[in-house]
């Protein structure tokens, strides 16, 4: 049975404090971490098969190992804080229930990497959560836990919370340096990869905040322990975003053996008003949408794969059927055309296109062709730009073509959206 | 004339349409605001104070509500970049503004979760409310509404940003005009906050 980890004290009041968080154990894996070399807990990270949770699925030992030991440069942790992904919200109930974990994992994580300062780019929007953690950092460098000669090791290890202003390809690590560096989040060329040239041309790893809150409890119950929760290849436990028609949206941890059916039906609480399920969304906007015949699939990185989608940031929304797939490609569409960073010219012009089809057809001006339309102009985006937004925004438009064609053909020959919403605005007031 | 010789289309037609911001009233940090702002560099190493930008634009909000040529140009003085490293900024976060806003910016998050729960309603009922199309601000200078993308707490759909700082979730169609008349009564006091905090505190 699996028991939840780095969730399990998230609904006790007092969780996010200093006092609660030493009080259940907290800060002594960093004791055990200060006593080991920086190559040891790189190995264990590595053994326990921890993979990034920011979307990739990277194992995190490795990425870590490829910063170069011998540069005299100052070395730097970034934690991606940026949480944007349309479905997305584990980072947020971290950050807001649990600093400390996130803390003390990048203390532990910077030891590795030999970094003496770590910045954690929060969202703008997350305004109310970087308050708090600012006010728990300083009870975190009062006790001795972060700051200069941590615990009396003669270890330093700085820790700066950086607001960012709105703008999901931020969340693109070399996109966030960018920002980080007080310029446009536009993503670099690679290579170099940061873990040789990143912030201020320096070594710098970027990892995602659930990534690094399973760090603390790798060195606590070994990388056996944690490398035995779930799938091979796919350890750890893992949080679940679950949103849209389901009648318990929520964040839920679970091992990754888990399936799409158990979070909705189980710990989601199943679809609202029982209605059928059309179409999951099972790792962010950016991931194919897949069918109720597939709801057995195992929510894992593989297993997901596998299915034909990704998990991606692990959000899964899911839509009843009574949603229209031609206006859920449109909605998510219009958030990929807002947040195109502009750099390259097929996703910047193509996602226009892409918006501005689907706006014809949903108006019913749609003609024949556009499906057609819609695939080239997809064809001309997918793996022709420079970071992989290009591929996140063609995701649900193809895979709306592919399972719901017939929808699509019914909407262009009708001009009218062949299912009802109750949860749409007779006249929507979109300004474009 | 067009700087092209033949170019058979009217006048106008080579006028950049790149928009440069007003300069607005003179601006200058206020003390408290100057030294917030040194604060926040000690962050970053001595040389990187360029880092602090997003935050030295915040801090321009605060004082002025929006952010103006002059205070663009100020920002640039005391970060010690150009006035185009800022602009370059401005014009790229959703966050600033550069035009005057309202005292209350309702921030309706537009992307499918809330979607699906309803937010497309939400914004139509905002907008008829307060009789102003979205990006408007009401002539009594009370409220603006903007569509925003996931806010990142999807399982309290619709969710509700105000001023860019203060939430209010799972806000429904039929209860907009208990959000606006609770703005203007208790002010964002008024507002459900962050659903954890509240819930689970
Ligand atoms: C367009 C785009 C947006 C991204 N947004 C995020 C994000 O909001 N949060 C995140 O952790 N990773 C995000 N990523 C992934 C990061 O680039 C990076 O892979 C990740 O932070 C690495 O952390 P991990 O190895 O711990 O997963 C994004 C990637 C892309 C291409
Ligand atoms: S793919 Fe899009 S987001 Fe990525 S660099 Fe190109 S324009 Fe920017
Ligand atoms: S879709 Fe609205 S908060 Fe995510």
């Amino acid at each position: 049975m699996f028991e939840p980890v780095l969730t399990r004290h998230i609904n006790e009041p007092e969780a996010y404090t200093l006092d609660f968080y030493v009080r259940h154990g907290g800060y002594q894996p960093l004791r055990t971490a200060l006593g080991m070399t920086p190559e040891a807990i790189t190995d264990a990270v590595k053994r326990s098969g921890l993979r990034g949770r920011g979307g990739a699925g990277f194992p995190t030992g490795l990425k870590w190992s490829f910063v170069p030991k011998d540069i005299p440069k100052p070395k730097y942790l970034c934690i991606n804080a940026d949480e944007s992904e349309p479905g997305t919200f584990k980072d947020h109930v971290l950050l807001e229930r649990n600093p400390h974990l996130l803390f003390e994992g990048c203390v532990i994580a910077c030891r590795a990497i030999g970094a003496t300062a770590c910045y954690i780019y929060i969202r703008g929007e997350f305004f109310h959560l970087q308050e708090q953690l600012e006010a728990e950092l300083v009870k975190a460098r009062a006790a001795g836990y972060v700051g200069r000669n941590i615990l009396g090791s003669g270890v330093d290890c700085d820790i700066w919370v950086h607001r960012g202003a709105g703008a999901y390809e931020a969340g693109e690590e070399t996109a966030l340096i960018e920002s980080l560096e007080g310029k446009r989040a536009q993503p670099r060329l690679k290579p170099p990869f940061p873990a040789v040239v990143g912030l201020y041309g320096c070594p710098t790893v970027v990892n995602n905040v659930e990534t690094i809150c399973n760090v603390p409890v790798i060195i606590e119950k070994g990388p056996e322990w944690f490398a035995a929760i779930g799938p091979e290849k796919n350890s750890g436990p893992k949080l679940f975003c679950v949103s849209g028609h389901v009648k318990k949206p929520g964040v839920y941890e679970a091992a990754m053996d888990v399936t799409l059916r158990q979070l909705i039906y189980d710990y989601a609480g199943g679809i609202r008003e029982d209605r059928a399920i059309k179409a999951i969304i099972p790792g962010g906007s950016s991931t194919p949408v897949l069918l109720p015949d597939q709801l057995d699939v195992q929510c894992s990185f593989d297993g997901l794969v596998a299915a034909g989608s990704m998990l991606g940031s692990a959000a899964i929304i899911v839509m009843d059927e009574t949603t229209s797939m031609v206006w859920a490609a449109k909605n998510l569409i219009h958030f990929y055309k807002h947040e195109s960073c502009g750099k390259c010219t097929p996703c910047r012009e193509g996602v226009d296109w892409l918006y501005n089809i689907l706006d014809k057809i949903e108006r019913g001006d749609g003609e024949g062709r556009d499906i057609d339309l819609l695939l080239s102009v997809c064809d001309n985006i997918g793996g022709k730009t420079l970071c992989p937004f290009g591929d996140a925004e063609i995701a649900p438009v193809l895979s709306t073509i592919q399972h719901f064609r017939a929808e699509y053909e019914t909407y262009i020959r009708t001009g009218e959206s062949p299912v009802h919403s109750d949860f749409r605005a007779d006249e929507p007031v979109a300004a474009h | 004339m067009s700087f092209h010789p033949q170019m058979p289309y009217g006048e106008g037609w080579h006028k950049s349409e790149r928009a440069t911001a007003e300069p607005g009233p003179p601006f200058a940090f206020s003390a408290e605001h100057r030294a917030q702002l040194e604060e926040l560099c000690t962050h970053y190493p001595p040389e990187r104070r360029k880092s602090a930008i997003l935050a030295a634009l915040y801090l321009v909000q605060a004082q002025q509500g929006y952010i103006t040529g002059n205070a663009m140009r100020h920002v640039a003085e005391v970060i010690g970049c150009t006035a185009a490293d800022v602009e370059d900024v401005v014009t790229y976060y959703v966050m600033f503004f550069t035009r005057p806003v309202g005292t209350y910016v309702l921030q309706v998050c537009r992307t499918l979760s809330c979607a699906l729960n309803g937010a497309e309603q939400v914004t139509a009922a905002l907008c008829r409310h307060l009789q102003v199309a979205p990006n408007q601000t009401t002539a009594d200078g009370m409220f603006t509404v903007m569509e925003f993308e996931c806010l990142g707490a999807c399982d309290r759909a619709p969710v509700v940003m105000v001023n860019n700082e203060h939430w209010h979730e799972c806000q429904r169609p039929e209860d907009v005009a208990g959000l606006v008349d609770g703005l203007r009564t208790g002010g964002l006091a008024s507002l459900s906050t962050c659903h954890l905090v509240k819930e689970r505190t």
